[in-house]
């Protein structure tokens, strides 16, 4: 038996723990917004938090879920957009936008462990991530102003 | 028009996703969709003013879109074309996919919705732009006669009809049924683009919302009461067969609902989950027949193809003067051969299409680039009637002509459900999705170029070799049996430059690996030929490679600004110390693309590109800010293959599987990219041009170039991987 919770509801799961943590969101809770890309923990497209870390969710199984504390993209934004989400839609990031939701989580647990990333460290945090589209560009801008907003108001998510 | 008023009613024709500025859901009227995590809409009164707008009462405005948005803005900039005449109230638009039976149903009255070629505002402008103005004026006509004044006297501004002259106003939304019911005005004119209000602005998508907060709005994300999934495996050669497999084997396990074969060249595996299947699927024996593919390696084709270049067969695409004898008396000559991989497109998402398959009926989810080519695709396979097929279209998780012609996964769908009682959603894992593509084709050239004593260009000779698209796609473009599109970037419309003595040459040779398009199609690889070549005859000659293409386009006024402007924007000859420039010229879909290169090469061999200044006359631009996009697009699709985009081919398999071995650029390989709109509205055209594509075929020419310049290493086939070290991760 594997107790985790998920976007704040307490679950659990007793079969099948081979199972990626993907494939139970998105097929057993129908959390369609965390996406499958490659799953090889090649794209990003499938990030996740784990206890506030960005993880690839094709990666980890259910059987090492127990206790764990997962937040996918459908509730990252408590009590308004997410700053990350808000500058998203304001510098019109997406285009395909398949790739998004994993490039915000990846985003969001970046900016929670550094919250005035520089050019390199955006780099690194971001390059697991792919976007065949082409956003980077507009996903560097979104990130930077979603910090220095952060930065501006104290206390914001 | 004639059809809305029969038997269904207006909402029913439509399906799939509506956006609006403060959402967008997945829409369907369909029973067995209610259970779908999607909003069902409750109907209210409406009008349907042209087959394009709905106006509801409270002034919504609801704007049709027959293409498809896979990324590219077309949710958003075709709806703009609709508004910019109809004059309504931007903040009250909301797009909404047409459903191709309705479109059938109708005799075409959407037009074409097929999304390719950079086709959708080229192609739809003038129609868009034309039911915008007829909706406005049969507004106008009717809020005239409610008024007994001339319709002339009136004017529409914002969903809002004003009689100046006595001070009344009236909202769309209160006459748009009656409006509705008077004659379309077969004629009506235009705006000129200097009273534009919406077009050449950068109006906020209409998409970025959803797409920013993980809603559900692809195909892979359709959820059905009862809904199985299926992970599939074609035969691991391609033009290879499904011999047996052992279902026994896995249909203990876990949720597995069924085995089942599909086409004879495929098996699936269908269970409660897409895990349970896959897993089931991994673990299934499977017994193939790889039978003559198995023959099939890259350096086998690689000598049919090159055999092909001196073969006699050859279909000529453009001629002038005698090349063979300009080439004959030339002072000087110059031959190069060039040569570019197989590629595939790696949609984001990987192939995808749930379908659900009762006697008689079928009604599919598809992820479509064509959304009447899924519809018909399906009805054949499935022998049914067009009219028994309802396609609903889902936003595309990428589509770069995966998506459109080839509609391999949407009759995979139709054949699996159509061997059980239940929808099923089918998605491949991304091994399949990169060894079951229909890949750029993998092409050979062989250039011959002759100045006289004088230094002048005399002739110029191109002979292209590789498997035909159109062969397997599109027969019907085929002339007298012939792909002229091969030749594509050599032909009379796309290659500015003036050569006395010109030939293009294509020799078809096909094979059993699927060929198709991929952004930017022929003009991709023979983009990068040309302007190679050019470079090359360039430095021949002694010549700034910039300079000498300026010498060939002195006829060709359109062609020359664009490549002006991007010297003079990216100061060319002056790049930083240690940085080097490359330059190309590409004209496609109707649009002319310069790009200018910086780059740098380390001791080591590590390329690095700095910056991209791409400059596009595209005629118009409908909204910069997304064309904006779109080029960075195109440079990231572009710069990704030409750096690392290689699908080798070994016993008939493809030899990559996911991206660690066929790699997409990635966030800190990104250059900067400097889009500079060159639109020279109709002063050369009165066609406007495309966006999607242009982008894309001068980028791995403008690189080569600049690793001339940096190392005096000329390399003429792709991937640059092969030569130099980018920087990877």
């Amino acid at each position: 038996m594997v107790e985790l919770t998920v976007n704040g509801m307490v679950r659990r799961v007793s079969a099948e723990l081979d199972t990626p943590l993907l494939w139970y969101l998105r097929d057993e809770l129908g959390l369609t917004g965390t996406r499958f890309g490659c799953g090889a923990g090649l794209c990003g497209c499938c990030t996740v938090h784990l206890h506030g870390a960005a993880i690839r969710s094709c990666l980890v199984r259910m059987g090492d879920m127990n206790g764990a504390v997962i937040t996918t993209i459908e509730s990252l934004s408590t009590g308004g957009l997410h700053p990350l989400q808000q500058a998203w839609i304001d510098l019109e990031v997406p285009q395909c936008g398949y790739c998004q939701s994993g490039q915000i989580m990846q985003a969001a647990a970046l900016l929670q462990q550094n919250p005035n990333p520089s050019d390199a460290d955006i780099d690194a945090a971001m390059s697991g991530n792919i976007c065949r589209c082409g956003t980077y560009p507009r996903i560097r801008a979104a990130i930077k102003r979603a910090a220095a907003q952060r930065n501006a108001v104290p206390n914001t998510p | 028009m004639t059809l809305e008023r029969g038997r269904l009613s207006r909402r029913a024709f439509v399906f799939g996703i509506s956006a609006a500025a403060g959402g967008l859901a997945l829409r369907t009227v369909s029973p067995s969709a209610l259970a779908s995590p999607v909003a069902q809409e409750t109907p209210t009164p409406s009008s349907e003013i042209t087959a394009w707008i709905v106006i509801e009462p409270d002034d919504t405005t609801v704007i049709r879109v027959a293409r498809s948005e896979m990324g590219q803005g077309n949710f958003t900039t075709l709806p703009m074309l609709v508004a910019e005449e109809l004059e309504c109230d931007w903040s009250r638009v909301r797009a909404e996919y047409v459903e191709a039976s309705a479109n059938l149903a109708r005799g075409h009255v959407w037009g074409e919705m097929y999304t390719a070629a950079s086709i959708s505002i080229r192609g739809s402008q003038a129609y868009l732009r034309k039911a915008g103005a007829q909706a406005r004026q049969m507004l106008l006509d009717e809020a005239a006669a409610r008024w007994r004044v001339p319709p002339s006297e009136c004017s529409a501004r914002d969903s809002i009809i004003t009689h100046a002259k006595t001070r009344r106003a009236m909202r769309y939304g209160q006459i748009a049924a009656a409006a509705a019911r008077r004659p379309v005005p077969p004629e009506v004119s235009l705006k000129p683009p200097e009273q534009w209000r919406l077009i050449g602005k950068p109006i906020p998508r209409l998409d970025v919302a959803d797409k920013s907060l993980g809603r559900p709005i692809y195909a892979s994300d359709v959820r059905l009461p009862g809904m199985l999934f299926a992970s599939v495996s074609a035969c691991p050669a391609l033009g290879g067969r499904l011999v047996s497999f052992d279902a026994a084997k896995v249909m203990g396990m876990p949720g597995v609902r069924r085995v089942l074969a599909v086409e004879g060249t495929a098996v699936a595996v269908l269970a409660d989950s897409w895990w349970q299947a896959n897993r089931a699927r991994l673990q299934l024996p499977v017994v193939w027949d790889f039978g003559k593919a198995r023959e099939l390696t890259t350096d086998h084709l690689r000598e049919t193809f090159r055999a092909g270049l001196d073969a006699a067969d050859v279909a000529i695409g453009r001629r002038m003067g005698d090349v063979k004898a300009a080439l004959g008396e030339a002072a000087t000559l110059v031959h190069a051969d060039y040569e570019v991989p197989y590629l595939a497109h790696t949609t984001m998402e990987p192939q995808t299409c749930t379908a659900h398959v009762t006697p008689g009926h079928a009604e599919i989810w598809a992820p479509t680039q064509n959304g009447e080519g899924t519809l018909l695709n399906v009805a054949k396979v499935l022998q049914l009637d067009p009219s028994q097929v309802v396609v609903h279209k889902c936003h595309l998780g990428g589509g770069f002509g995966r998506r459109g012609l080839a509609q391999d996964w949407a009759r995979m769908a139709a054949l699996i459900a159509q061997q059980v009682d239940r929808p099923v959603k089918m998605i491949w894992t991304r091994d399949e999705d990169v060894r079951h593509d229909y890949y750029r084709p993998m092409v050979l050239a062989r250039q011959s170029a002759g100045f006289d004593r004088d230094g002048n260009l005399t002739g110029w000779r191109v002979r292209v070799c590789g498997s035909s698209i159109l062969v397997g796609l599109a027969p019907d473009r085929l002339k007298n049996g012939q792909d002229i599109e091969m030749m594509n970037a050599f032909l009379e419309e796309d290659m500015a430059y003036a050569v006395p003595n010109f030939e293009v040459g294509y020799v078809m040779r096909n094979t059993t690996i699927p060929v198709g398009f991929w952004r930017g199609v022929n003009h991709s690889q023979n983009g990068f030929f040309r302007e190679s070549f050019i470079d090359e005859l360039a430095h021949h000659r002694g010549r700034d490679p910039y300079e000498f293409r300026r010498g060939l386009l002195a006829e060709s006024p359109r062609s020359l600004a664009v490549l002006d402007t991007a010297a003079r924007r990216a100061n060319w000859g002056h790049a930083g110390p240690g940085v080097y420039q490359g330059i190309a010229l590409v004209e496609c879909y109707n649009s002319v693309t310069a790009q200018v290169i910086e780059l740098s090469v380390s001791g080591a061999g590590d390329i690095k590109v700095h910056r991209v200044v791409c400059v596009t006359d595209a005629g118009y631009l409908v909204n910069p800010r997304i064309v904006e996009a779109q080029m960075e697009g195109a440079v990231v699709y572009g710069l990704g293959a030409a750096l690392y985009g290689e699908i080798t081919v070994k016993e008939g398999q493809v030899q990559q599987s996911n991206f660690n071995d066929y790699r997409a650029l990635r966030m800190n390989e990104m250059p900067r990219v400097e889009f500079v709109d060159a639109s020279s509205g109709n002063r050369y055209t009165q066609e406007w041009g495309g966006i999607g594509e242009p982008g894309t075929p001068p980028l791995a020419p403008a690189i080569a170039n600049a690793l001339f310049a940096a190392t005096g290493q000329r390399i003429r086939s792709l991937p640059f991987a092969r030569y130099l070290h980018p920087p990877g991760i």
